[in-house]
């Protein structure tokens, strides 16, 4: 029998990777990954704003994140070295937080809780944001689908049949704020990148095409969220990290079965 | 655009007035007039480097002019063969859904497309496991699936052998027959550029000199880049970097 938390836990999980894996598609074909880790450092210290401003950790984390993500996609086009900025950005803002963190005096924070994530813990309300902020993110990707896709495959063909691929651009960055935002609760700020990627990098070998591997990225996002639940209980071990460890042998699983079986997708090399 | 139908009777596509385009700091293209109408095909040649695909990118929209303007008819369609195009290999994609990008098509409209495109067995491959060939041929398929209004190859036979590229050139010619569209191109075949273009501009930074093919190949200017002896089939690789027509002009190849 299941109790009550167990419930609002696993039903916070499913929100988040519902949410995250398409997204990750994304993440990982437009080769964003650092910039999913520097946003979700990043709101760290929106944490520690809101903490301070006694504001909701939601709101403060999700405007952090957006910052971070604006600025980010800004530099992006600039033409800056784009690796060292975000490895200096990522880890500066998680060092920058945590330091704020600890002025903040008072309440005795379980700084763990918003590294690694709480999903115990969720209550109802949590689970009305996880689950709105999910549904806004999968209603945007839904929305601007066909106008993403054509934009990640090429900018050029979008902008030459009128897509402007930096409004695309700024739908995946706020889509990334919306889901680091709900993230933290249940994975923490430095797990939620392996949310967006792992599930999406799991469902490569599987998929044929952009829908079918969105598709069963989230499948897999799901899989991993209970599968990690369940085995957190079991093994009473932290249920953020346990959901990833799962995923992550989702991963090795598809990957190492697609080699085996030669259906892995060739490299554009063999093209020629 | 009213006043720009009234001007012209023919359906005028895409018009630049004293366009300059810079990438960053450089400036690689300037004082750019040029026009497209339907129907038209126009082949843009010059040097490397010389700003073809700069100029091409600027007319889809994707660069913008740092001085002057470009005029676009209302609604007008364009099909955008790039140069290349590198699809990541995380994102699986079939030949059938790349086709319905960005706007989504009916599977009997993309089979029919591939059999148009002599590709008709590739329904269901992976974007990634195609030949150049092929990849180029699926390219222009799905330009042409919006029906275009003017269709931009840049370099878009580069790759191809020789009996591909005539085939290419040939299903442009069929396609402007059919869809009544302009065609605006880049390209290096020099012997397919005099047979098959209405008209060629040639490039380096700025207009050079642009006219029907014979006026160009005769041109003084055309001479100085493409050289003169063998019709300019096989002169592309050995131009001439001396001549003196402008004082901005610098027929430099340098690569952008």
């Amino acid at each position: 029998m299941l109790d009550d938390f167990i419930l609002r836990a696993a039903l916070a999980g499913l929100g988040v990777a519902l949410a995250a894996a398409p997204l990750g598609a994304f993440v990982v074909w437009r080769r964003m990954a650092y910039f999913g880790d520097a946003t979700a450092h990043a709101s760290i210290l929106g944490v520690a704003l809101a903490l301070g401003f006694s504001l909701s950790i939601f709101g403060g984390a999700l405007i952090v994140a957006l910052v971070m993500a604006l600025t980010v996609s800004t530099l992006t086009g600039r033409g800056y070295a784009m690796d060292t900025m975000l490895g200096v950005m990522a880890h500066s803002a998680l060092a920058f937080g945590l330091v704020a963190v600890s002025f903040i005096s008072g309440v005795r924070i379980d700084l763990m809780a918003y590294l690694f994530g709480d999903i115990l813990s969720v209550g109802i309300s949590d689970l009305a944001v996880i689950w709105g902020g999910a549904a806004l993110v999968l209603a945007l990707l839904a929305w601007r689908w066909q106008a993403l896709l054509t934009a990640t495959i090429s900018p050029d063909l979008a902008t030459a049949s009128g897509i402007n691929p930096r409004r695309e651009q700024l739908v995946l960055t706020l889509s990334l704020a919306l889901v680091v935002a709900v993230a933290i609760k249940v994975v923490g700020v430095l797990l939620i990148a392996a949310m967006l990627i792992i599930p999406a990098a799991a469902a490569r070998p599987l998929a044929r095409t952009p829908e079918r591997m969105a598709l069963i990225a989230a499948l897999i996002g799901m899989l991993s969220a209970l599968g990690g639940l369940l085995a957190s209980f079991r093994l009473d071990t932290p249920t953020g990290p346990t959901i990833v460890c799962i995923a992550t042998g989702l991963f090795a699983l598809t990957n190492l079965a697609a080699h085996m079986q030669g259906i892995r997708p060739r490299s554009p090399a063999s093209r020629t | 655009m009213p006043q720009l139908r009234e001007r012209h009777p023919i359906m005028r596509l895409i018009e630049t007035h004293e366009m300059d385009i810079r990438l960053g700091q450089t400036p690689v293209l300037s004082q750019i007039n040029l026009h497209v109408d339907r129907g038209e095909i126009i082949t843009i040649v010059g040097p490397n480097g010389s700003g073809k695909s700069t100029l091409l990118r600027a007319i889809i929209g994707a660069v913008p002019a740092s001085n002057g303007r470009i005029v676009r008819a209302p609604n007008l369609r364009i099909g955008y063969v790039p140069q290349k195009l590198h699809i990541d290999p995380t994102l699986p994609i079939t030949v059938r859904r790349f086709l319905s990008l960005p706007r989504r098509h009916s599977a009997p409209e993309t089979t029919q497309a591939l059999h148009q495109a002599g590709l008709p067995d590739l329904a269901n491959r992976q974007m990634s496991d195609l030949s150049g060939g092929q990849f180029q041929r699926v390219l222009l398929a799905r330009a042409l699936m919006e029906k275009p209004d003017l269709l931009i190859l840049d370099e878009a036979t580069q790759g191809l052998d020789q009996p591909g590229s005539a085939a290419f050139y040939h299903r442009i010619e069929e396609v402007r027959q059919t869809l009544d569209c302009a065609v605006l191109m880049v390209s290096h075949e020099l012997h397919v550029v005099m047979s098959a273009s209405d008209r060629v501009i040639c490039l380096n930074h700025h207009i050079c000199c642009e006219g029907k093919p014979e006026t160009v190949a005769s041109a003084p200017e055309y001479r100085a880049i493409f050289g003169s002896g063998t019709g300019g089939a096989l002169a592309i690789y050995r131009h001439d970097h001396d001549h003196e027509h402008d004082d901005t002009c610098t027929h430099e190849a340098h690569d952008a």
